[in-house]
């Protein structure tokens, strides 16, 4: 270690850089250097590209040299989820039968950090498909807990939550569908940052489930995620539901960030949280003693209709995911069965031999809940739990600013733990996944650790379009406390 | 089998190709016989991770059309995934129209050999995204034409409202011909632009008693004439069978055929409708369409009046036959550049001549309208009027039309040039006839023995005059002269 990068967020760096007094160079060769030294005990990446990534960090260091203009993002190392298309490397959504996919396009957020002169080291690790709540259901390789290495790092989004947990990039890039990126932040002691549905353009991201799936931010402080988000939000013509500008306007998440709110109502939902470990209720209560201590003002609220969340979510995204994964056929690209014996074959075979056990599964389970004769029963069913869920946040929200729950009932598992009984992990996604449901945006914040050293995680919900006060809500915490500024052992 | 009688019974679902210049949900260009798989890119080919975005003019193009089938349009309609494998479908799914489709409800008029028309209900009219094209030729595997995939196809539903080939076709070629007219496609059968899968059964009573035979899809029909043929062909071959197995329609009895354009039948190709499960949901990558009352009325306003109730009108106003009116409302451009021409004053009749005659065949060889050739529909009136006054004969025009298109000069100019102007100066014209008569006695005297030789006599006098004024001379005035002088 040459550089004590772990003292600098995502926006010190890009500070420093820009005025010149750090090199990107320097920080990129460092960060490359972690990468080589905790990367194959992390496992956070499928590809890095090193030369590629000081090349931009050198045209970015010749630019501030030569005075010219550079990128809000100018010279940060940063990650990407390996479900966003690169025209550099391959896209692989960590399955086999992508394992050799190489993207003819970038996705809208990746021009969008290459216009912000931010330099990509890799592409991150994940649940294949970004189904799981592990990164165990990845098919190339696994990614472990920087905190405790025998554990998971939650998922989908385990290998950018991991990344920068492990400090081997200053922020990366998640998608959220049912809690991929506030999860694995909450494991991993990061601030993760689910945006409103259609804030951020999903073009490019590889479909799990379309109307749920969010691209995010992970960083290690409320303001980089603010920073990211300055980066990344806005319409996009290419996405018809990225949401039109006149109707939710986007903002500069930084201008305020540091403008605490007065008179901050804050809800929360006693019945709900009941279900979580001890732990995590105690550093929740103690999270709202400080936002009390802040002149919050605390209110009890009921949501009738969460305890059905995880069932209209697993029928829903399940449904999208089997059409939305029926193109990965052996026919135009990826992996294709040898030896095929009729066209129906190579369907069949390619799919079998190079989809996880989990992919599969939810590729059943999708099919037979949109089979004729079952649609109204589970579908429609589901779409009406989804408004009714929907319903309750936007009577919560008359008469609060945001909703404080935990961000999982427990802190990371163990590796293996939970891999083989899926029940068990679909109910970890518990409170995370009401947001997706409803479309709002979620942010999930270090609150504390339990009695392994483990993070613990803090969720707080906001309305549609409500990042800009969810960010400042989340800073007034983050100012108060120092949860943020602990480092993985790994890390020393 | 006096007992006996029976109807045939046929509802049509077709597919119309609309002509917008890009895809439905990319930018690619359609462009038909490309080479392959040039037209094409992430979104169409349906990679990982890419967004299908609207097309606004096929949407608006669907909405015309199904104004013009008097639909009810629907102020909000959706996109749904129709779910299923094939290699010429990148995605394994099609994004088309479910439970709620842009249009409901509508129907069209068909001419009838009688001259009555016959009003044909319309069940939906819907958009949806075509498929690519497989190609077997390449030895022991198959490849894969994707340029096709992606453009807008129009599916009309009719309800089984037709009970003969005839009518069929009829359907089809008044669709066709209101499509061109809206300009919403070019509606080149040879070119796939409109596909036909008619359902046919025939309703028997038989000794008092009603049957129904079991239904009959019929796929690949690319003509006109295979699709009026398949209908004949079903209707003989569904009597034998029900006369031979007395077997009557019942839940997933119906069957698919395809027709074998050499040898005019059709072939078995699917023996139970499989019970297709398309697994519809709608389509989470595109919001829904919100028509606007504004929106509507713009589009509204590029309606026209439709093919054949304007051959309908030619017919009563102008006094023009069913057949020239037909003609002239084959496509729009004809039939507004003969209205233009009325409208300037040319008598419909002669207008219909010139432009049956002469005008289309000089468009054809020229593959344009006629509204191309760079007459206006002034000088063509002001051509028309000429023929009217007897300035010129109806056969001069002929070659005035000609030396418009070439010279764009105006038609009283050319008569000039081109010495066709008609002498019909009795004064002037009496000296010729003179002259031929002291220069043909054998032909005078032929026509004066009267009998067989003296017509053609006549016929031949008139000639010699015709060519001694280089076809100048009014051939009635001739005639007169003639008369006068030899009695």
């Amino acid at each position: 270690m040459t550089f004590p990068m772990e003292e600098l967020s995502a926006r010190e760096l890009r500070d420093g850089i820009s005025a010149g007094r750090i090199r990107s160079v320097e920080v990129t060769r460092a960060v490359f250097e972690r990468i080589e030294n905790f990367g194959p005990v992390l496992g956070t990446y499928i590809s890095t590209y090193e030369d590629k990534a000081l090349k931009t960090a050198a045209d970015v260091d010749r630019r501030v040299a030569a005075g010219e203009p550079v990128g809000q993002l100018a010279g940060v190392p940063v990650a990407v989820k390996d479900n966003m298309c690169t025209t550099f490397g391959a896209t692989t959504c960590a399955s086999k039968i992508l394992e050799n996919f190489h993207a003819p396009y970038n996705a809208t957020v990746v021009e969008k950090l290459i216009a912000a002169d931010a330099v990509i080291v890799g592409k991150a690790n994940m649940d294949e498909f970004a189904m799981g709540s592990s990164t165990e259901n990845s098919g190339l390789k696994q990614t472990v807990n920087p905190w405790d290495t025998s554990r998971v790092p939650g998922g989908s989004s385990g290998g950018s939550a991991a990344a920068v947990a492990g400090r081997l990039c200053f922020a990366a890039l998640g998608s959220d569908t049912g809690g991929s990126i506030r999860q694995p932040a909450s494991f991993c002691g990061v601030v993760g940052l689910k945006p409103t549905y259609g804030r951020v353009s999903r073009f490019g991201l590889v479909a799990y489930g379309s109307s749920l799936d969010q691209i995010g931010p992970i960083t290690r402080t409320v303001a980089d995620t603010a920073l990211m988000m300055n980066v990344i939000a806005g319409h996009d013509p290419a996405d018809s539901t990225s949401v039109d500008e006149t109707i939710g306007p986007v903002c500069d998440y930084l201008e305020k960030l540091d403008e605490p709110l007065v008179k901050l109502k804050i809800a929360v939902v006693p019945e709900f949280v009941a279900g979580a470990d001890e732990q995590v209720q105690k550093a929740l209560s103690d999270a709202l003693d400080i936002y009390k201590k802040l002149g919050a003002e605390i209110t009890k609220i009921d949501m009738p209709h969460l305890d059905y969340a995880i069932a209209a979510y697993y029928i829903i995204a399940t449904a999208e995911a089997s059409s939305n994964l029926a193109r990965y056929d052996g026919v135009h690209y990826g992996h294709r069965t040898d030896n095929p014996k009729d066209y129906v074959e190579v369907y069949s075979k390619s799919r079998a031999e190079a989809f996880g056990k989990e992919v599969k599964r939810r590729i059943m389970l999708g099919t037979y809940a949109l089979s004729s004769g079952y649609y109204d029963a589970y579908y429609l069913k589901a779409l009406k739990v989804r408004n009714l869920i929907r319903g309750d946040f936007t009577s919560a929200f008359e008469n609060c600013d945001c909703i404080v729950m935990p961000v999982s009932p427990t802190t990371a598992f163990k590796i293996g733990e939970k891999i083989n009984d899926p029940l068990q992990m679909y109910l970890s996604d518990i409170y995370t996944i009401a947001a997706n449901l409803a479309g709002i945006p979620g942010i999930s914040i270090p609150c504390g650790f339990d009695d392994k050293n483990l993070p613990i995680g803090l969720q707080i919900l906001a309305p549609t379009f409500g990042e800009e006060k969810l960010l400042r809500i989340a800073g007034m915490y983050e100012k108060e406390t120092d949860w943020h500024k602990k480092e993985p052992s790994i890390c020393k | 089998m006096k007992n006996l009688q029976y109807k045939v019974i046929v509802g049509l679902e077709i597919h119309v190709q609309l002509c917008t210049k890009s895809k439905m949900f990319c930018g690619c260009a359609i462009e038909f016989g490309a080479e392959p798989n040039s037209r094409v890119c992430p979104v169409c080919l349906g990679m990982p991770g890419v967004l299908p975005v609207m097309n606004k003019l096929a949407y608006e193009y669907a909405v015309l059309v199904g104004l013009a089938l008097n639909c009810e349009i629907a102020m909000f309609t959706k996109w749904d995934r129709k779910s299923y494998y094939y290699p010429d479908l990148p995605k394994n799914y099609q994004i088309s129209q479910y439970d709620l489709p842009l249009s409901t409800n509508g129907c069209i008029e068909i001419p009838l050999e009688s001259g009555r028309t016959k009003k044909i209900r319309i069940i939906r009219a819907h958009l949806e995204e075509d498929a690519g094209k497989n190609l077997h030729t390449a030895g022991n595997f198959s490849q894969v034409d994707l340029n096709r995939t992606g453009t807008p196809l129009l599916e009309i539903v009719t309800e089984p409202d037709m009970n003969s080939g005839e009518e069929v076709r009829a359907l089809a070629v008044e669709l066709q011909r209101m499509v061109r007219f809206l300009g919403v496609s070019e509606a080149d059968m040879q070119k796939g632009h409109m596909r036909f899968e008619p359902n046919i059964n025939l309703a028997i009573t038989k000794d008092g008693r009603e049957y129904k035979t079991p239904i009959v899809e019929i796929k690949n029909l690319n003509s006109f004439r295979a699709l009026e043929r398949s209908i004949s062909y079903e209707e003989q071959r569904q009597l034998d069978e029900f006369l031979d197995t007395g077997k009557v329609i019942e839940m997933g009895n119906k069957t698919t055929r395809g027709w074998d354009d050499e040898r005019e039948m059709s072939v078995l190709q699917r023996e139970k409708e499989e019970a297709h499960d398309y697994r519809y949901f709608p389509e989470p990558d595109l919001v829904p369409v919100e028509l606007t009352p504004e929106w509507l009325d713009d589009i509204r306003s590029r309606l026209c009046e439709l093919p054949l109730k304007r051959q309908m009108r030619y017919v009563r106003d102008n006094n023009l036959s069913d057949y020239d009116a037909g003609v002239l409302t084959a496509d729009r451009s004809t039939a507004d550049f003969f209205d233009e021409v009325v409208k300037a004053g040319g008598e419909p009749k002669r207008v219909c001549n010139i432009l049956t005659q002469t005008g289309l065949k000089i468009a054809n060889e020229r593959g344009c309208g006629v509204n191309d050739l760079g007459v206006t529909p002034r000088s063509v009136a002001g051509l028309v009027r000429m023929i009217e006054a007897d300035t010129i004969s109806a056969s001069s025009s002929v070659p005035i039309f000609e030396a418009m298109v070439e010279t764009a000069k105006e038609p009283e100019v050319l008569a000039e040039e081109l010495n066709l102007i008609q002498k019909s100066d009795a004064g002037e014209l009496e000296a010729v006839v003179d002259q031929v008569l002291a220069e043909n006695p054998g032909a005078v005297e032929d026509v004066n023995s009267g009998g067989k030789k003296s017509k053609k006599a006549r016929g031949f006098l008139l000639g010699q005059v015709m060519q001694k004024t280089k076809g100048q001379a009014n051939p009635k005035v001739v005639s007169e002269i003639l008369a006068r002088k030899l009695g």
